[in-house]
């Protein structure tokens, strides 16, 4: 099985992913503190899955996690961040922040923030790895004004 | 933090360059290359602009746009299309240029100076984030509570771009004419 790229290659990546996984977490939840956020954070964990996949192959990054998962994720983080907006409705005005507030510089204070940042953090990450690995999987040939779809390279000709 | 008029003259100019260099090459992967610099070096003006948080988003934006930008074009045998009416076009260029640089210079002059605008709604902001909302970072602060509005709906849309490229790049279910 000679799939991916070399040993050194490998071996880096394996040992480097899970700190940039953990790096993007600790820019989500800090995001209401540091320079940072939802976005920036999601991007971040969907990069460390992008360096799996470009060093091994997609059949290592989908063991790890399915489309069918990450997908179920990406529905998660929509409906948490609608129903984070949705829940200001029991205090009369949709995106109402009647948490408790907390103090300033610490974790938990803002509110709402943290719950909004995990929320896009969750849906950004996934979609953006469901993105790309989709385009991944399939390839698209043009073959005399045709389109035709491929799921492995080997049934190209 | 103050920095000199010249550095900031020098990343632009670098990055009008790398544009031109961008649109103009022949090959594909240098204009892909010269595209990485541009917007790297957009990371570091927005750095030295003092928006750390749009800094972030754009150097690692920039990365996985150009991962997908490589793999789209390694192991393809595609060159730019540089053969069609070469004269009609820079003629049709020049207009635009000349059209876009008259605009700006004209509307240049009725635009507060530069860094000192007039903000009436940002100064409200930067003085309710930290007193009565209790966040420190005042841009989550107004992406995620004053602006709220607006992220759900960019939450949507990204979300439909993904719907819409699960459902275009499926196997199953695509039928035979």
């Amino acid at each position: 099985m000679n799939k991916g790229m070399s040993e050194i290659v490998k071996n880096i990546s394996k040992i480097v992913s899970p700190f940039i996984i953990i790096f993007g977490i600790s820019i989500i939840f800090y995001g209401h503190l540091t320079p940072g956020g939802g976005f920036p954070g999601g991007v971040i964990i969907a990069a460390s899955f992008v360096l799996l996949l470009l060093a091994y192959g997609r059949e290592k990054v989908l063991s790890k996690l399915s489309l069918y998962k990450s997908d179920i994720l990406h529905d998660i983080g929509a409906i948490m961040f609608l129903s984070v907006a949705l829940i200001g409705f029991s205090g009369g005005i949709f995106f109402l922040n009647f948490f408790d507030k907390g103090k300033l510089f610490s974790l938990w204070s803002g509110g709402n923030l943290l719950f909004s940042n995990i929320a896009i953090g969750l849906k950004i990450g996934t979609s953006l790895f469901l993105g790309i690995t989709l385009l991944s999987m399939i390839r698209i040939v043009y073959k005399k004004n045709k389109i035709e779809f491929y799921e492995k390279e080997e049934d190209i000709k | 933090m103050v920095i000199n008029i010249g550095f900031h003259i020098f990343l632009l100019l670098m990055m009008v360059i790398g544009a031109g260099i961008a649109i103009f090459s022949k090959k594909l992967i240098s204009s892909l290359v010269s595209l990485g610099t541009v917007g790297m070096l957009l990371s570091i003006y927005f750095l030295i602009l003092g928006a750390p948080d749009i800094a972030i988003t754009q150097l690692v934006v920039e990365v996985l746009t150009l991962i997908i930008l490589l793999s789209a074009i390694t192991g393809r045998d595609v060159t730019a299309d540089m053969t069609s009416s070469k004269i009609y076009g820079f003629f049709l260029f020049f207009i635009f240029i000349i059209s876009i640089i008259t605009i700006f210079s004209y509307s240049y002059f009725i635009f507060p100076e530069f860094g000192n605008s007039n903000m009436r709604v940002g100064k409200e902001y930067l003085y309710l984030a930290p007193s009565k909302l209790k966040a420190a970072n005042a841009v989550t602060a107004i992406v995620l509570d004053f602006r709220g509005y607006d992220t759900i709906g960019e939450a949507t849309v990204i979300f439909t771009a993904i719907i819409g490229v699960m459902v275009l790049l499926r196997k199953k279910g695509k039928k035979d004419e």
